[in-house]
C-alpha cells in the first residue's frame, strides 16, 4: 500500500494556480463543488516516489479574513480538513502581496512549501529573488517554477515529499511591535489556559480575535466562556486603538506588510518599479478601457464572439443533427423489419434518440463559447470586460460582472447561469440567475426565425432583433421588481484586480473548456431525458393514439390549454401543444408544429400563415421568448440556486410572458 | 483630503481613509490597500470605474466604491 497524502494549493488569483495544477495531475482530476455551496472543488491525484498524493486546488484568494465565500471555502478546508501539505503558489513578479498570503498561511500552522511561480518572466528581465535568505527567514522550502514552461514541477514535487515527514514545528513569526505583542501574549495565555478553541494555531487565534474576525466570533458565540473572552479581547483592543489612534485591524494588516516590504527589499537584488512591470499592460488598457473606445471594443469582441460560435458551430450542429436524423432512419427501419410493436419503435426513434439528440446539438456551440470564454479570461480581458460595463450595469440593479452571464445568455441561458458563480455576494448572483432566461438564447432563433420568415419576411431582421431587445427591456424591469421586493440591499461595489495580459496556455484553455462543456453534458443529459421520456410518454397515451395527435394525452392538454391563448390571439390546441414541448427544449417548438400540422419544416410557413396572423405570429414569439426556460436551464437554475427560486424563475416567466403576449395582441387588435 | 474619484488619471496620491461596509474594507486592506499606502491612479475618466495601481497591482474600482476612499 502506497502511503497517502493530502496537499492544497492556495495561491493568489492569476498566480498561476490552475497551470500548477493541471501539471501536478495531468489528466487525473475531478471538478465538484465544495459542500453547500456552488464554488467549483478541483481535486486530482498524482503518485511521487512510493507516495500517493491527493491535491485539492483551493479558490484563489487574497487574504485568509474570510468575508467572502472563497476565502471563507479555503480557510475552512485548511483548519478543518487539516491538510498534511499547503503549496503557496506565489506570482514572483508581485512578491509582497503574494507573500502576504504565506504568511497568514504560516501563521495558521500549516506544513508550507513556498513556489515562486513564474519566475522566468522576472528573471528574463534580469531579477534575482534569493531564495535560500527567504527559505530562511520564513523557515520553508522555497521552490523555484514557471509552471507554463513545465519548469520545476518535479523539484515541487520532491519538495512536497519531504516536508510532509517534517516534524519540527515552524519557528517563523512576525514581530507586530512590542504593544501588539504584549496584548497577544496576554490573550494568548488566557486561551490557553482555559483552552479556548484549542484545535486552531493560538497565536492565529489571537491575531483573528484582535482583527475581529466574524468567523472566529461566531465560533466564540455560545461557549460558557463567551462573555469573558469577549471582555478581554475589547479591553486589548481599546488600549490598542487608543494608543495607535485607529483600529486594530488596519495596524495588524499594515505591519504584515512592512515586514514584507523590508523581506522583499532583503530577498530581492532588484526591484521593478511600477512602470517597467507593467507598461505594456497599461498601455493596452489605456485604449481597451478608455471613456470612449472601451464600450465599442468590447461590443466589437462579444460580436466576434458570437460569429465564431455561431459560424463554426452551426455546421457541426447541422452534422449532429442529421446523424440522428439518419440514425432515428436506420433504427425505425430495422424495427419495422423486426416487425417489432410501434410504441418500441416510436420509444426509440421519437423519444430516446430524438430526445438525445435535441441535447447533442449545442454541444458545439457550447464548447466553441466556452473555448472563446476561456480565451478572454486566460488573457486577462475579461476582467476588463465586468470593470468597463460596471456602471451600465448598476443602472439596471446588477453588478458589473453580471454582464458576462447575461452575454452569454444569448448563446444559451445554461453557461449563463453558471457563469453568475464569479458573483461574490449571493443577491447578485441569484438576480443573475433570474433575469437570465430573459436573454433570448440561439434555441429560440429557429422560432423566430419561421414566424417573423412568414409573416415579416421585409423587416424579418427588425422583428428578430425586437425580440432580442424586448427581452433585454423586461430583464432591466424584472432585475428592479425583484432587487426591490427581495434584495433591497445595495449592489456590492466593485473591487477587481485587473491581472496583467497574458497569453493564454492551449492546454489550460482546452481543459476549462472540456470542464465546462462536459458539465453540461452529464447535468443537461439527465435531466433533459427524463422530461423527454415524459412527454414522449404523453404523446403516446393513451394506448393505440397517433403520436401526438389530438387524442392523446398532451393533445387533450394542449386542448385544456388553448382557451388560455385564444386571448393572445393563437388559441390554438398545436399552439398549446408546441409550446408545452418547447419546455424541454424550446427549438422543438417548430418541429412539433410541423408535426402537428402533418407537414415537413418547409411547407410549414404557408400552414402557419392559414392559422396565424401577423399579429398573433408577432405574440406568440414574444411568448416563446419569455415563457418558462426549458428543463435544461431550469434544472441548472436549481443546481445552482434551490427550489425556492427555480420556482419563482419558472412562475414569474409563465406569468410575464402571458401578459405580454396577451397585452401585443390585445392591444395590436385596437389599431389594425 | 478628498475623495479617489476626484483624482486625475497620472496622479499619485495616499491612501488616508476607507469608509464603507467592514468587509470590503477588510478585503482592500488585506489586498494591500490600507492608509499610509502611495498609489498611482491609471485610470479616471471622473463618471465611472477607475483604475489605481500598487506596485505591480491593478485595481479596478466601481465608482461607488471610489467615492468612500479618502486620499491625499
Amino acid at each position: 500500500m502506497k502511503k497517502k497524502i493530502k496537499v492544497a494549493l492556495a495561491g493568489n488569483p492569476n498566480s498561476g494556480k490552475t497551470t500548477i495544477f493541471n501539471n501536478l495531475t495531468g489528466s487525473r482530476q475531478h471538478v465538484g463543488n465544495w459542500p453547500g455551496v456552488t464554488v467549483e472543488k478541483k481535486e486530482g491525484t498524482f503518485a511521487y516516489e512510493g507516495l500517493n498524493i491527493k491535491v485539492v486546488d483551493l479558490p484563489g484568494i487574497y487574504s485568509l479574513a474570510s468575508h467572502s465565500l472563497d476565502e471563507k471555502i479555503a480557510r475552512d478546508f485548511l483548519l478543518e480538513e487539516k491538510p498534511d501539505v499547503v503549496v503557496a503558489i506565489i506570482d514572483s513578479s508581485n512578491l509582497e502581496r503574494n507573500l502576504y498570503l504565506a504568511v497568514q498561511l504560516l501563521e495558521l500552522g500549516v506544513n508550507l512549501v513556498l513556489d515562486l511561480n513564474m519566475i522566468d518572466i522576472i528573471e528574463n528581465k534580469g531579477m534575482r529573488i534569493d531564495i535560500e535568505e527567504l527559505s530562511r527567514v520564513m523557515d520553508v522550502p522555497v521552490i523555484k517554477t514557471a509552471a507554463n514552461k513545465g519548469k520545476g514541477i518535479d523539484n515541487l514535487k520532491s519538495a512536497v515529499k519531504d516536508i510532509s515527514v517534517r516534524e519540527e514545528k515552524n519557528t517563523f513569526e512576525i514581530d507586530y511591535g512590542n504593544d501588539l505583542e504584549n496584548e497577544i501574549r496576554n490573550l494568548s495565555r488566557f486561551l490557553g489556559e482555559k483552552k479556548i478553541l484549542s484545535r486552531y494555531s493560538l497565536r492565529w487565534l489571537v491575531l483573528k480575535l484582535l482583527e475581529q474576525d466574524e468567523n472566529i466570533l461566531a465560533k466564540i458565540k455560545g461557549l460558557p466562556e463567551e462573555k469573558e473572552v469577549e471582555e478581554k479581547v475589547f479591553e486589548s483592543i481599546a488600549k490598542l486603538e487608543k494608543h495607535f489612534g485607529y483600529d486594530v485591524e488596519t495596524a495588524i494588516v499594515e505591519r504584515r506588510y512592512a515586514f514584507l516590504r523590508g523581506l522583499v527589499k532583503e530577498c530581492c537584488h532588484k526591484i521593478m518599479g511600477i512602470r517597467e512591470r507593467e507598461e505594456i499592460t497599461d498601455r493596452i488598457d489605456q485604449i481597451v478601457t478608455n471613456k470612449f473606445l472601451g464600450i465599442p471594443i468590447f461590443l466589437g469582441l462579444m460580436w466576434f464572439t458570437f460569429q465564431l460560435v455561431f459560424t463554426f458551430g452551426a455546421p457541426l450542429a447541422d452534422l449532429i443533427d442529421s446523424f440522428f436524423g439518419w440514425l432515428g432512419g436506420i433504427v425505425s427501419l430495422g424495427m419495422n423489419v423486426l416487425a417489432a410493436p410501434a410504441w418500441i419503435s416510436s420509444l426509440l426513434v421519437d423519444g430516446i434518440i430524438g430526445g438525445v439528440g435535441s441535447v447533442l446539438i449545442f454541444l458545439p456551440n457550447i464548447l466553441l463559447l466556452f473555448l472563446m470564454i476561456s480565451i478572454l479570461e486566460g488573457s486577462g480581458y475579461m476582467a476588463r470586460a465586468a470593470f468597463i460595463m460596471d456602471r451600465v450595469m448598476h443602472a439596471m440593479g446588477l453588478h458589473g460582472k453580471s454582464f458576462i452571464p447575461m452575454m452569454l445568455g444569448f448563446g444559451c441561458n445554461i453557461p449563463g447561469i453558471m457563469a453568475a458563480r464569479t458573483l461574490e455576494s449571493e443577491k447578485d448572483r441569484i438576480l443573475t440567475i433570474l433575469v437570465n432566461p430573459l436573454m433570448s438564447c440561439s434555441a429560440r432563433l429557429p422560432i423566430y426565425t419561421l414566424f417573423a420568415g412568414a409573416f415579416f419576411a421585409e423587416h424579418q431582421g427588425l422583428v428578430v432583433f425586437s425580440l432580442y431587445f424586448m427581452g433585454i427591456v423586461l430583464a432591466i424591469v424584472v432585475a428592479r421588481i425583484f432587487k426591490s421586493i427581495f434584495f433591497k440591499k445595495e449592489v456590492a461595489p466593485l473591487i477587481m484586480e485587473l491581472p496583467p495580459y497574458r497569453l493564454p496556455q492551449v492546454k489550460s484553455v482546452l481543459i476549462h473548456m472540456w470542464e465546462k462543456g462536459s458539465l453540461f453534458l452529464k447535468k443537461a443529459g439527465t435531466i433533459i431525458f427524463v422530461g423527454v421520456m415524459f412527454v414522449w410518454l404523453l404523446a403516446s397515451l393513451p394506448p393505440g393514439v397517433e403520436y401526438a395527435a389530438k387524442e392523446s394525452l398532451i393533445g387533450k392538454l394542449g386542448s385544456l390549454l388553448a382557451p388560455l391563448f385564444s386571448l393572445a390571439g393563437f388559441g390554438t390546441w398545436q399552439a398549446a401543444v408546441s409550446l408545452l414541448f418547447g419546455i424541454v427544449a424550446k427549438e422543438i417548438v417548430v418541429g412539433t408544429l410541423g408535426t402537428l400540422y402533418g407537414v415537413e419544416e418547409v411547407g410549414l410557413k404557408s400552414v402557419i400563415m392559414q392559422h396565424f396572423t401577423p399579429l398573433s405570429a408577432y405574440a406568440f414569439m414574444a411568448m416563446s421568448l419569455i415563457y418558462v426556460p426549458c428543463i435544461a436551464a431550469i434544472a441548472t437554475i436549481k443546481k445552482e440556486t434551490n427550489w425556492k427560486w427555480t420556482v419563482l424563475a419558472v412562475g414569474y416567466s409563465l406569468i410575464l410572458g402571458w401578459v405580454v403576449a396577451v397585452l401585443i395582441y390585445q392591444i395590436g387588435i385596437l389599431f389594425i | 483630503m478628498k475623495a479617489l474619484n476626484k483624482t486625475l488619471t497620472g496622479e499619485k496620491v495616499e491612501i488616508v481613509e476607507i469608509r464603507g461596509g467592514r468587509g470590503l474594507v477588510t478585503k482592500l486592506l488585506n489586498m494591500g490597500f490600507y492608509p499610509g499606502v502611495i498609489v498611482e491612479v491609471i485610470s479616471n475618466c471622473g463618471y465611472g470605474p477607475l483604475i489605481i495601481a500598487k506596485d505591480g497591482m491593478r485595481l479596478g474600482l466601481g465608482f461607488g466604491m471610489a467615492q468612500k476612499i479618502f486620499v491625499k
